[in-house]
């Protein structure tokens, strides 16, 4: 359903049709936008999508599901260890297997740790296509830091495949503790830096506010989740109303700010990058012993049924479907992705705001192409 | 001409007639269009080491001690590129884009007082004058977008023409300010004029807000950010000039670094006194022409800094709110700060550094 | 009052952004104190000991590796990266005939490093390197034949 905005005026003048193609610096991925325009104001936009659809939903289909965690991935490849624990707890959950504390710590630490680095880059990345060009070197400065304590534990930067069902992959490398305390101080000298160079700008404030509203409503009714909707004054973190891991057993506060304007899901991502260094505090001194992975059949097949696993990645919830028929390749397994359905939310939300704007709208709702067209 | 100038410009061609003056002539475009070349490369690059070193890395140093050979690479690859027009593009108009724009900052250059003996062009109308070409500028950027047939380009190309018309009268008040304290519109004598004490002392509260007013509305001439949703490198691919590749882009690229000097040289000489040198320090040493060059580049260097600081820290401006700045903060201060001045220099309540020691 | 307030917070708030950036710029002006490039041909890069780069297998000094030939790990790989292929031959130590490996290929170019492959290998015959040197000109130069002309360490069959 594409709503078309009416603008009265007294000039007869022609709409016309423009292009924000595939390649675009600002979208970010292979989006293509078909926006109508009036002047400089948009009136309507269609989105094309399917430029990167890979089949992963299918492919999943003829793997067995230990190999099906290396393609989940290369969806959101910025929370890839979420997505990866996703398809893990999910297949935990169907053969009942209890993980030990270790495991279920290891897990929530580098969840919060890809939180922060999806962040970084989100910030740093909004500060580029508003025009401060410097904020994407600052950012991408600390997101270093982090992707070196990935890359000693699990071996990779970006796609991690560290979950498999049963527990992680390898063990914590010793350095572990000390890196996140370094990173941890370092996070809370630099942030309110970002504050002052970003946010307290008159100039950002003025692109930010009251651009871009969406009302608690609509949020319900598209679906949105993520910060989207805590932005928007829903309640919606997974972490809380439905605790998986080890996240029962930390003090942190859920974000969630009035107003569904831009500023207010600017700051709902801020203060998430916080609640993420006091999650990760508490948790960095108190890594329980035990085994980094439960006993498990080689070969996994779970019994018929379907099984449905909610996490919360950096964009939203992330649902994975599995229907499982007996035999050792899953029947079908669908990948509910925040992206697709905060996208819902776009095509309200732009209409009215001229292009500049729509830029700053759909570097705040934080998209990654990958995860809609899976 | 005038006899008694100290100008070696006037001096070389006075008496001469026929071809001689002819030569000498063409060997004055010569100078200056090599400044032109040389200043387009080290300004290009000292704007990628200092974006370099702003963003926690070093700019290009590899080509060259300190990089400076990096722009020749650059410009070399840019004339290796191939030419291509759209198929149906209005030809004269793309080409006269880039034509308009190069000549336009070429004739800016020339009026500059560089120090005392070197101007080329010393007119006694020569601020109003830079003022009337630059505005012909802008019918470079129309040009060459219009004739792109893009709607990139033209989308761009809008914005850039109403940016560029309003902020010119806001520079031109900051600019009315100085003319009040100097009493002529003649570069030279600005500069003469602020032997004393620089303009930007002299008439304390009125020509601070006016040294800024003409800083945010020079920025805005040049089309660099906070200002530059004329080419809006995240938005629209790259405004107005979209369709060029090669040489003509190098043109328009040269050409927006000259603006840019030419508003830091405007600055330097309306406000910070030119080739003065502070307190007089350097006036006793002989080779006079090199002291009065050093100060006027050193002055006209921090300005530049100062523009490319803005330029890596502040996110940019939307068109609306663009105008808004200036139609509603700007010109009204600038206004009042016109009326202000003008008592301050008829009741004579200027800070006047010299008079009180005698310089 | 409010026009002059809001011009005031607003110098206020730009001046405190250039803070910033100007806190960055001049140490780095001078002593380079912030800058954080690494001159990658001229320094050493910086690469962990588990980092996934390439699957190599491991060799000892008489030239004898671990693989037996199972086939785990050309099962467990999820996109085919890994074909084996075996011979059957006089086992000189039983005088049977067994199944042993002839080739062991491994396509570097499509592998996606998800290490299934040396999480399945019940004798630890291949492991990560951490040669991240891999371009090439060629494609058909990344099929690789992970063991050289060998032959197998004894006492590795359990398990």
């Amino acid at each position: 359903m594409i709503e078309e905005k009416v603008i009265q005026s007294d000039i007869q003048t022609q709409e016309y049709f423009l292009n924000m193609g595939p390649q675009h610096p600002a979208t970010h991925g292979v989006l293509r936008l078909i926006l109508k325009l009036d002047g400089e104001t948009v009136v309507g936009i269609e989105p094309d999508l399917g430029y990167i659809h890979r089949g992963i939903e299918k492919m999943c289909e003829y793997d067995t599901y230990r190999q099906i965690i290396h393609l989940t991935d290369r969806m959101d490849y910025l929370s890839s260890h979420i997505n990866n624990e996703a398809v893990a707890l999910a297949v935990e959950k169907a053969l009942e297997v209890e993980v030990s504390d270790r495991i279920k710590v290891i897990r929530t630490m580098m969840d919060e740790l890809t939180r922060i680095a999806s962040h970084l880059l989100w910030w740093g990345v909004m500060g580029m296509d508003i025009g401060a060009l410097t904020t994407f070197m600052y950012a991408f400065r600390d997101r270093e830091m982090i992707n070196e304590i990935m890359e000693q534990t699990t071996g990779a930067r970006l796609t991690m495949s560290y979950n498999i069902p049963g527990g992680v992959m390898f063990d914590l490398h010793p350095e572990f503790p000390e890196r996140v305390k370094n990173l941890i101080a370092h996070m809370r000298k630099v942030l309110p830096e970002y504050d002052r160079l970003l946010t307290g700008n008159i100039i950002f404030q003025k692109r930010m506010k009251g651009v871009g509203l969406l009302s608690k409503e609509d949020a319900l009714n598209f679906g949105a989740t993520g910060p989207v909707a805590r932005g928007s004054g829903l309640h919606s973190d997974i972490r809380k109303r439905f605790p998986y891991s080890a996240y029962d057993r930390v003090n942190f506060e859920e974000a969630v700010e009035e107003g569904g304007d831009n500023l207010a899901r600017y700051k709902v991502r801020m203060r998430e990058m916080y609640e993420s260094l006091n999650i990760l505090e508490q948790l960095v001194d108190n890594i329980p012993e035990g085994p980094y992975q439960m006993p498990m059949r080689n070969l996994i097949k779970l019994p018929k049924g379907e099984f449905y696993q909610r996490v919360e990645t950096a964009r939203g919830e992330l649902g994975v479907f599995i229907v499982s028929d007996g035999k050792k390749n899953p029947y079908r397994v669908k990948f509910r992705s925040p992206g697709l359905m905060n996208l819902n939310a776009l095509l309200k939300v732009g209409l009215g705001w001229k292009i500049a704007d729509l830029v700053a709208i759909m570097s705040t709702f934080d998209f990654v192409i990958p995860d809609i067209d899976r | 001409m005038n006899l008694m100038t100290a100008n070696i410009f006037a001096q070389w061609l006075q008496g001469t007639h026929g071809w001689l003056y002819v030569l000498i002539l063409v060997l004055i475009v010569a100078i200056y269009l090599g400044f032109f070349a040389v200043a387009g490369l080290l300004l290009v690059l000292m704007e990628r080491r200092v974006a370099g070193f702003f963003q926690l890395r070093l700019g290009p140093n590899r080509v060259g001690p300190w990089g400076s050979l990096q722009t020749i690479a650059d410009a070399l690859k840019l004339v290796s590129k191939e030419i291509f027009i759209p198929k149906f593009a209005d030809k004269l108009l793309y080409k006269a884009g880039y034509y308009l724009v190069i000549i336009t900052a070429l004739i800016g250059i020339s009026l500059i007082p560089f120090a005392r003996e070197i101007q080329a062009f010393d007119i006694n109308v020569g601020i109003f004058f830079i003022s009337a070409v630059s505005s012909v500028g802008v019918l470079g950027i129309l040009f060459g977008a219009w004739g792109s047939r893009n709607k990139y380009s033209l989308i761009g190309a809008m914005r850039s023409g109403l940016q560029m018309v309003s902020y010119e009268l806001s520079a031109g008040f900051a600019v009315v300010t100085v003319v009040l304290m100097a009493g002529t519109l003649k570069l030279s004598s600005i500069v003469e004029a602020q032997h004393g004490t620089w303009f930007l002392f002299k008439g304390h509260i009125a020509s601070i807000v006016a040294f800024m007013i003409f800083m945010i509305a020079g920025t805005a001439e040049t089309n660099r950010v906070p200002f530059d949703l004329v080419e809006g490198e995240s938005e629209l691919g790259a405004g107005f000039h979209t369709e060029y590749s090669g040489m003509g882009f190098a043109y328009f690229f040269l050409a927006e670094f000259i603006n840019m000097f030419i508003i830091a040289a405007l600055t330097s000489t309306l406000f910070l006194g030119g080739w003065l040198a502070p307190f007089g320090i350097t006036d006793a040493l002989p080779a006079q022409w090199f002291w009065g060059l050093f100060w006027f580049m050193l002055k006209t260097m921090s300005v530049i800094f100062l523009m490319m600081w803005f330029r890596w820290t502040f996110p940019r401006l939307r068109i609306d709110q663009l105008l808004t700045l200036e139609w509603k903060y700007l010109l009204p201060i600038g206004l009042v700060n016109t009326v202000l001045m003008a008592l301050f220099v008829w009741k004579d309540w200027l800070f006047d550094i010299g008079k009180i020691f005698g310089l | 009052m409010g026009y002059f307030n809001k011009i005031i917070n607003a110098i206020k708030t730009l001046l405190q952004g250039m803070q910033v950036t100007g806190h960055y710029f001049f140490p780095n002006l001078f002593k380079r104190k912030y800058v954080i490039t690494r001159q990658y041909p001229d320094e050493p890069p910086v690469v962990f000991e588990r980092f996934k780069g390439e699957v190599v297998m491991w060799h000892n000094e008489n030239n004898e590796h671990r693989c037996t030939g199972c086939q785990a790990c050309e099962i467990a790989c999820p996109n085919g990266s890994i074909e084996i292929i075996w011979k059957r031959e006089l086992d000189p130590a039983t005088g049977k005939k067994k199944k042993m490996i002839d080739k062991h290929i491994y396509h570097l170019g499509m592998c996606t490093s998800c290490s299934l492959c040396i999480q399945a290998c019940p004798t630890n015959a291949i492991m990560w390197s951490t040669n991240f040197h891999s371009a090439t000109y060629d494609r058909h130069s990344l099929t690789k034949v992970l063991n050289r002309p060998g032959s197998k360490l004894m006492a590795g069959v359990e398990e």
